[in-house]
């Protein structure tokens, strides 16, 4: 090493300090969720001692008689939640595709942009349009029709209200679709080109080398994107509170009113007159908090044992 | 420029240019390619071997702005034209490319990829030509305790006779080889040209290869490309030892290149 290059580095202790505020900056994630946590069980404390784990099996929802239980916005979370993905995951695979594989050159920056703006809106954006123009949009053209045809099946039974757990799912699968299918494109395009011109060059149609190269290839990536979009969903809070109709019940019925954990949150912090309320509620976050990380383990959990392994 | 008649042809290239866009790569390219042999493009660095063997299976066509022109008929049909079938012609034009290309999958399901594609098969059948295949490439015995893990995990010389037993699996007529050795060492690259040898039985082999000695070693006739012309073409033994062209003679006796 040439003396002059050796005298362009720095000293230790810029060395040391520097990584010291790596370390630091990493170790702050950690930090952050612990205390999160802590602070979220001591707030919860109260309701974690009077409902015990009865908390999350119950139905019941009452203020007034200090009765509460978590399972129906559990179950509203969940179910909104799905039929959000249900939606929105085949449409972002495709709009992915359509952006890298299908789509003219020319228009390819015109749409990515497009999708890009998409997922800036503010939630609360897509709560006003889904509570003046989608419900009653769904509630005299679709619901009715599906009543009518689809109606045999109980999740489609129920008034046509326009407000309720179906607009939620599909506002919610509007609002994750643009954020999945940027993640998606910028996944498939980091697909090495000689590695598709490989499967071009065995005859491969174009959905075969997605399907079978491209998909696989970046696997891990549209994993994380697709869960980006489900974190998003279980906690999308405005945009759903605007449409779900906020009832405290278990119905079959897709067109019933709901509420999700992030609903119920946001509507009755402030009503919450006594301290027993309060840590009900801070408890439906706690539980909102391990749903996400529950979630989240099962993804990394799937993603390793499904990958072809490297050695026997 | 073109084979004696006794020679069996299998592509006949006549007045081929290119264009990326806007900018010529190709000029009025003209030369024939014998059937089972092996022959070997050599010249320097961007003076338009790929895109000339790129046009014999079209892969170009995948790219919006890439034209050709001319003639590449292939047993008598030009396919350059628009209604050739592409998935057809790929799989009787087989291709191999400089860096190793395995797919994120395991090596059977690599080998057997190109298999599956052409339709269904058992799967005894599968086996024994995924088997085949790999004895073919010289790579089975390496492989064969293994052959259900990832097939990037191999060495680079391995994965490229994976790569190699990919394109044979499917049966080709044609293999097309785009500098196949150059990320490759020494002994890998022996391995290589040592299937080269044996596989011609069976295929027609085009190779490119900026490594002179490597094109004299293994190929039957050779093409010299300068400047997006072919400028000569001949059996391999006349081209390196009696070159024709003052172009050739100065870049196989190294003045440039």
């Amino acid at each position: 090493m040439s003396e002059d290059s050796r005298s362009k580095r720095h000293p230790p202790w810029v060395e040391a300090l520097f990584k010291g505020l790596t370390k630091g900056a990493g170790s702050m994630i950690l930090v952050l969720l612990a205390v999160m946590m802590v602070v979220l069980f001591y707030d919860a404390w109260p309701s974690i001692k009077q409902f015990k784990l009865g908390f999350l099996v119950s139905t019941s929802w009452n203020p007034v008689t200090h009765q509460f239980g978590a399972l129906t916005t559990i179950i509203g979370t969940l179910v909104s939640t799905a039929l959000a993905m249900l939606l929105a995951v085949p449409l972002a695979g495709g709009v992915a595709l359509f952006l890298t594989e299908l789509s003219p050159v020319v228009l390819r920056p015109i749409f990515s942009t497009a999708i890009e703006l998409l997922a800036a809106i503010p939630s609360i954006i897509y709560g006003m349009w889904g509570l003046f123009t989608l419900a009653p949009l769904l509630a005299d053209h679709v619901q009715p029709w599906m009543t009518e045809h689809l109606g045999f099946i109980p999740l489609f039974q129920g008034p046509p209200m326009g407000i309720g757990m179906f607009t939620a799912g599909i506002v919610l699968a509007i609002m994750i679709l643009p954020f999945m299918a940027s993640v998606i494109r910028d996944v498939f395009l980091m697909t090495p080109q000689v590695l598709k011109e490989s499967a071009y060059g065995l005859g491969a149609t174009t959905w075969e080398v997605v399907w079978q190269v491209v998909f696989p290839y970046g696997r891990r990536g549209v994993v994380v994107g697709l869960f980006l979009g489900l974190g998003r969903a279980m906690g999308e809070t405005m945009a759903v509170t605007f449409v779900i109709g906020n009832a405290h019940e278990l119905s079959w019925s897709l067109f019933n009113p709901a509420n999700t954990i992030a609903s119920t949150l946001a509507n009755e912090f402030t009503e919450a007159s006594d301290r027993l309320y309060l840590s009900a509620l801070v408890e439906l976050g706690l539980v909102l908090f391990l749903i996400t990380f529950i979630v989240l383990g099962l993804a990394e959990w799937w993603l390793k044992h499904s990958a072809p392994r490297e050695k026997r | 420029m073109f084979l004696p008649p006794e020679v069996a042809v299998k592509i006949s290239v006549r007045n081929l240019n290119f264009y990326y866009g806007k900018v010529q790569a190709l000029f009025d390219n003209s030369l024939d390619i014998a059937e089972k042999k092996v022959t070997a493009f050599i010249g320097p660095s961007g003076c338009g071997k790929s895109t000339h063997i790129r046009t014999y299976n079209r892969m170009y066509s995948l790219y919006p702005d890439h034209r050709a022109e001319g003639e590449v008929k292939i047993d008598g049909k030009n396919i350059l034209e628009d209604d050739v079938d592409l998935i057809d012609l790929r799989t009787r034009v087989g291709m191999v490319f400089q860096k190793p290309t395995p797919f994120p999958m395991s090596i059977f399901d690599n080998v057997a990829y190109g298999i599956r594609l052409k339709g269904r098969f058992s799967k005894s059948e599968l086996e024994g030509r995924v088997e085949q295949a790999l004895k073919d490439a010289a790579l089975w015995d390496e492989v064969k305790e293994n052959i259900h893990t990832i097939g990037t995990a191999l060495s680079g010389g391995q994965q490229q006779r994976l790569c190699l037993a990919r394109a044979i699996a499917v049966e080709p007529e044609v293999i097309l080889m785009d500098e196949p050795c150059s990320a490759l060492d020494p002994v890998a690259t022996y391995k290589i040209e040592d299937l080269i040898d044996r596989l011609k039985e069976r295929f027609t082999i085009i190779i490119v290869t900026h490594n002179m000695q490597q094109a004299a070693r293994v190929s039957d006739y050779t093409a010299f490309f300068y400047l997006g012309r072919c400028v000569e073409f001949g059996p391999t033994d006349q081209l390196f030892t009696k070159p024709v062209k003052k172009e050739t003679e100065d870049y196989i006796t190294g003045r440039f290149g």
